[in-house]
């Protein structure tokens, strides 16, 4: 084991050499590129003994990993952004085929207009697709999460492709102390990759991908890739305490900070929870009793964890780095949903959209946050959903505007 | 010509009659790219991996069934290409750790029709081809997309009427030139084909078998339902695209185009057409000269180019 001073993206790249990635099909994009430089890096110096080739697309990257993956070899990638939903897809198809890999995203904003900067627009799209889903928020995690992700997707009782989220520049561009651990010590956790099945070579003939005429057999395979996604759950809460026992990290399904004994909670994904965190302790420092919870895995969705956690909460600050257009934040819907009907769960779920295309939040927003909560735990309304947004904002935004307006008044004479 | 000794297919009667591929497949009577494939895949055998891109041979595989001794794998219909660089980098990756044996090896036989090889798959096949990957890609043209009922795709010719387009003079564009797009790759072969010279076609198979890096045959692909005319007709039409000198047999290699069978007195395209349901409006209600000649001014004009070339 080793220490370093590294970024999210070159965590991600160590998470796919030390998990003996073998085949790397790739495409550069911001702020992803570094993932793959930095594997192409290696190969090049003889470090990982691993094939990379650049396709001219998402799109034939993600068709060659999953195709790769069907003929029996460890398979890596890694995108963002636009690169994901013009792959989008594949996204959709490989699960189907059962055959593993880990992609990770490095979650940035998708156009229009065309932003570089994170939310989580990107990775929600791909949601009902059948890849399984970690979100990080350290750079740690990014590296830790890369290996939990081969176990879980590889796992005979799950099969299927494996997304693994981290916010751009916040945690791609950002050098964190990472504990870089011996390959050795991860064989221990993760044996070479087991193709079972689905093999393509000669002597044994497989067909992958086929059609099927009838909605019934159609349902039968589609409800079959749930059940898996499924009980990838269980079996990610074996692989993380095998974790845990190999490595000294425990990475629950969803993480609880300080909200045990908490009325009300943050609920959130990603790297600004960090932020978080931080707003939890100097909340708790002026005697309020407020925590955070943090789903790391998303698919599946844990719902069982999470209503756990939110028992007797009196209200949860929900923010989504993410807009659904003429609904609102997808987490806030999503927990709506594990939580409506059930006892004992919190009767206030504030929606909070915030941090979209990069857009910070302040510790004082996350304050502010809670006073909105809790006021209306208090009056028992549940408030309509905000956008984090400040006034000062709006005014450099109207003065954009009135650049704008100048500039083609300017054009037009 | 020099692989004329090599050759193991002179004549007819040296043809395989092995007929690998199963019967009872969905694909509509007389189809013309069915006839092609499985020409081909008696050449190529059961060691091979179908990597097949939306379209009508997408239906071959549908599960529980497969007409294939060997693998198939469908892709998506831009990328059938990528597939063929996973499956082949994968088989590189496993034969090099010895994983796999040699003889486990699969030849990688990219299947798509003309909507995918002439139009949404060119990104992928360009980036395979400039890869170097070891791959064959088999087209099977009909023209349109057939499988969706014949709307004009990149590859419909001049003039065919097709469901989206109706009008009086038919399709207004120009079949688009696939073989000079690979041949500007500088690819290891390329080749078009079709099932009634099965000969030529099981030559030209052959040959790219026995090559390394990327390989294109097109064949063309009479179609009853797409190009309207009866199935019993798949074979006479077949041979009147080769004899009128609508689909010119040839191969390119080592940067070099040959003809592998040139029509010795070409017929008018007249002959090929007016059996067509697809080209019907150009003779009835009266004869369209302006069409008919500008078709048969292609024609000539492509030959007279080769004539240029050879003399």
């Amino acid at each position: 084991m080793t220490r370093a001073l590294i970024t999210g993206n070159a965590a991600a790249a160590w998470g796919a050499r030390l998990a003996g990635a073998e085949y790397v099909p790739a495409f550069p994009i911001t702020p992803q590129t570094e993932i793959i430089e930095t594997l192409a890096g290696w190969i090049d110096a003889g470090e990982m003994d691993c094939r990379l080739v650049t396709l001219e697309s998402e799109h034939s990257m993600l068709t060659a990993a999953g195709a790769a993956a069907s003929t029996g070899v460890r398979v890596f990638s890694a995108t963002s952004s636009q690169g994901l939903l013009y792959g989008m897809e594949m996204i959709y198809a490989a699960p189907g085929n059962r055959a593993p890999f880990v992609l990770v995203n490095v979650s940035r904003g998708i156009q229009t207009p065309v932003t570089l900067e994170p939310d989580h627009n990107d990775v929600l799209a791909t949601r009902d697709s059948g890849f399984l889903q970690l979100h990080c928020a350290t750079c740690q995690e990014v590296l830790d999460s890369t290996l939990i992700a081969y176990r879980l997707a590889e796992d005979h009782r799950v099969r299927l492709p494996a997304l693994v989220n981290l916010d751009g520049f916040y945690l791609s561009f950002t050098r964190e102390p990472v504990d870089i651990p011996a390959r050795t010590e991860v064989e221990k956790f993760l044996p070479p990759f087991n193709p079972e099945t689905t093999r393509f070579h000669a002597g044994e003939p497989v067909s992958q991908g086929v059609v099927v005429l009838g909605g019934a057999y159609y349902s039968y395979f589609r409800y079959e890739q749930h059940l898996a996604a499924q009980r990838a759950l269980e079996v990610y809460a074996e692989v993380a305490a095998e974790f845990e026992q190999e490595f000294g990290r425990r990475y629950d399904a969803v993480e609880t900070y300080r909200s045990e004994d908490a009325e009300i909670v943050f609920f959130m994904i990603g790297s600004f929870s960090t932020k978080a965190k931080d707003a939890v302790d100097r909340l708790r420092e002026a005697g309020q009793a407020v925590g955070l919870v943090r789903p790391r895995l998303l698919r599946p969705y844990p719902a069982e964890a999470l209503r756990r956690a939110l028992a007797g909460k009196q209200g949860v600050v929900v923010i989504d780095q993410n807009l659904s257009m003429g609904m609102g934040g997808v987490l806030h819907g999503e927990l709506a949903g594990a939580l409506y009907g059930q006892p004992g769960m919190p009767p206030v779920l504030a929606s909070f959209i915030g941090g979209l295309g990069g857009r910070d939040i302040a510790a004082e927003e996350f304050y502010e946050m809670v006073e909105v909560t809790r006021k209306a735990c208090q009056e028992g309304v549940t408030p309509p959903p905000r956008l984090l947004y400040t006034a000062d904002e709006l005014r450099q935004m109207r003065k954009l505007q009135a650049v704008a307006h100048a500039e083609r008044r300017e054009d037009a004479a | 010509m020099k692989d004329e000794a090599i050759t193991v297919y002179k004549h007819m009667k040296d043809l395989p009659s092995s007929r690998l591929l199963g019967t009872g497949t969905p694909m509509c009577a007389g189809c013309g790219g069915l006839l092609a494939v499985h020409q081909a895949y008696d050449i190529l055998g059961e060691k091979t991996v179908f990597v097949n891109a939306a379209g009508c041979m997408t239906l071959l595989a549908v599960y529980p069934y497969t007409p294939f001794r060997g693998s198939w794998l469908y892709t998506a219909m831009a990328s059938a290409p990528a597939g063929a660089q996973g499956v082949r980098d994968a088989l590189d990756i496993q034969l090099a750790k010895g994983r796999i044996q040699p003889e486990e090896d699969l030849q990688v036989v990219v299947l798509t029709g003309d909507g995918a090889a002439y139009g949404m798959g060119l990104s992928s096949t360009s980036s395979a081809i400039e890869h170097g990957l070891d791959f064959i890609y088999l087209c099977y043209d009909n023209e349109g997309y057939a499988n969706t009922g014949q709307q004009s795709s990149p590859a419909t010719p001049h003039g065919a009427k097709t469901a989206t387009s109706t009008g009086a003079q038919g399709f207004g564009g120009h079949k688009k030139d696939l073989f000079a797009i690979w041949a500007a790759h500088r690819p290891a072969y390329v080749a078009t084909v079709i099932a009634t010279e099965p000969v030529d076609l099981a030559r030209k198979i052959e040959k790219a078998k026995n090559l390394k890096g990327p390989r294109l045959i097109i064949a063309l692909s009479p179609c009853p339902t797409g190009w309207d005319f009866d199935p019993q007709e798949t074979v006479e039409i077949g041979r009147l695209a080769v004899k009128t000198g609508m689909w010119p047999l040839k191969e390119y290699e080592n940067g070099r185009v040959t003809h592998t069978k040139v029509p010795p007195q070409r017929a008018p395209v007249e002959e090929y057409l007016e059996r067509q349901g697809r080209f019907a409006h150009l003779f009835k209600p009266e004869r369209n000269e302006a069409v008919l000649a500008e078709i048969q001014a292609g024609v000539d004009e492509y030959w007279a180019e080769v004539e240029k070339i050879n003399d």
